[in-house]
């Protein structure tokens, strides 16, 4: 007998692994809050560290889906552990009997606004790398010519007081991504990366700093934002150390680009609640093990895929879920579930 | 002028709005491997003349990037070209020649003109 598998979450997580599971024989039924698949990749313009265009990645996964059960605009009610399944109850009123659940929960973005002395939400130039990003996509950008622009790392990541102590990972490379297309944009503009140290640990992601530094003329500046005031004529007014010369440091930018983290996100938290699961002190999903099972929740039968169990970039959010669609398929198959 | 028995310290904030990227422009023109830089500072560990003197090949060029010509190239007065810098650059930058450059860049004229200020 077809095995039903519940996937939560529609990203590249959950598409990865409905569409894997799919192929596996099994009946995967997959619901997403938004209109849209994708989560944020849809949100999302070009990826680094080649500047692949996020539609086309998207629409790969997409065109794997065939035979996926897909249920868009629709949220958990409740989900119930029964003797050997789940049974959600969906806001769009139909109930699963679930052999196995799939959190792809992913994450939320770090509200920048909480972030006060940044001025997000106050100055018209001040945006997130999600804003950059929408323009970028839609061909939205700033009309009048910046004639400087900033981006300031570590927005909501490595800062207890802002509720994140940890990294969020992807941001430096999307800095130095989003830092040379602008100045492609504008070649004429001053662009500067603020970064504590920058963290480019993939593959290629050194040559995309280094690029950026000859080919781009991008000025990084060891040293975090502090505050940014507005200028009597509407500039911007950046603050921060320079901390490789010892010495305060101020610039008047037009636009500033803050790198908005990685949170865990609200809703993937309230799924959690309804079946128990716990969360580590970052607010992420704790997994059975942080080494060897990072797919499996202490729950048998309840799976994770993604960033619900911390910051991920893009290819170890699908590794991840290829690897659990084979947890499930062997949990399922298996005689795990006795 | 009042004396009013104090006076004021200049400010010690670098502005970069003040700052005239002519020179370090050409310098780049000429020498395109300093923007390759990433302050590691292998440079001043292994420099020779650093043990003396205060020498900084990674100090000098973050200081002209910020305008500061006449400090910058003060921190290269005591380079006698050895080039153990140029052995241990991960980024491979030509560090002798760079030097070399920015002494053709950054004439005398200039720094003297930057010190009395």
């Amino acid at each position: 007998m077809k095995k039903n598998i519940l996937v939560i979450g529609g990203g590249p997580a959950g598409l990865e692994a409905a569409s894997n599971l799919r192929r596996l024989g099994h009946n995967v039924i997959l619901i997403e809050k938004e209109k849209q698949l994708g989560g944020h990749l849809a949100k999302w313009d070009r990826l680094f560290p080649d500047g692949v265009s996020a539609k086309q990645t998207l629409d790969a996964l997409k065109s794997k889906m065939v035979g996926v059960n897909c249920f868009m605009e629709t949220q958990i009610q409740s989900l119930n552990v029964l003797d050997r399944s789940y049974n959600a109850i969906l806001s769009n009123g139909i109930t699963v009997l679930a052999d196995a659940v799939l959190l792809a929960s992913g994450f939320d973005l770090f509200k920048a606004r909480k972030k006060e002395e940044y001025g997000y939400g106050i100055y018209e130039g001040v945006i997130t790398n999600a804003d950059l990003e929408e323009a970028f996509r839609l061909g939205r950008l700033p009309e009048k010519k910046p004639q400087a622009i900033g981006f300031v790392h570590c927005v909501g990541s490595r800062d207890e007081k802002a509720g994140n102590p940890a990294c969020s990972k992807v941001c430096c490379a999307t800095a130095v991504k989003q830092a040379c297309e602008i100045k492609e944009v504008y070649p004429d503009a001053d662009v500067y990366c603020f970064y504590m140290d920058l963290r480019m640990f993939g593959r290629h992601y050194e040559d995309l700093y280094l690029k950026a530094q000859k080919q781009y003329d991008i000025r990084f500046i060891r040293g975090r934002v502090s505050e940014v005031a507005e200028t009597a004529d509407g500039r911007l007014q950046v603050k921060a150390e320079d901390t490789l010369s010892s010495r305060p440091l101020r610039v008047t930018l037009d636009l500033l680009v803050l790198m908005a983290g990685m949170r865990p996100s609200e809703d993937g938290r309230k799924i959690g609640k309804e079946l128990n699961l716990t969360t580590e002190e970052d607010g992420f999903f704790s997994s059975a093990d942080n080494l060897l099972d990072i797919q499996k929740s202490k729950l048998p039968g309840v799976f994770y895929a993604g960033a619900c169990t911390g910051p991920k970039t893009l290819p170890d959010t699908l590794h991840e879920a290829r690897s659990a669609a084979l947890e499930i398929d062997r949990y399922l198959t298996s005689d795990q579930r006795q | 002028m009042i004396d009013f028995g104090f006076t004021i310290s200049p400010s010690s904030r670098i502005n970069l709005d003040c700052i005239d990227r002519k020179s370090f422009a050409a310098l780049a023109k000429l020498e395109p491997d300093v923007l390759k830089c990433m302050a590691c500072g292998s440079c001043t560990a292994s420099c020779t003349a650093g043990t003396f003197v205060p020498t900084s090949l990674r100090q000098a060029i973050l200081m002209l990037r910020r305008g500061q010509q006449a400090q910058a190239l003060r921190l290269l007065e005591g380079c006698m070209l050895c080039g153990k810098c140029t052995m241990v650059c991960p980024r491979g930058i030509n560090t002798r020649n760079l030097i070399l450059s920015v002494q053709k860049v950054y004439s005398q004229d200039d720094a003297q003109k930057e010190g009395k200020r």
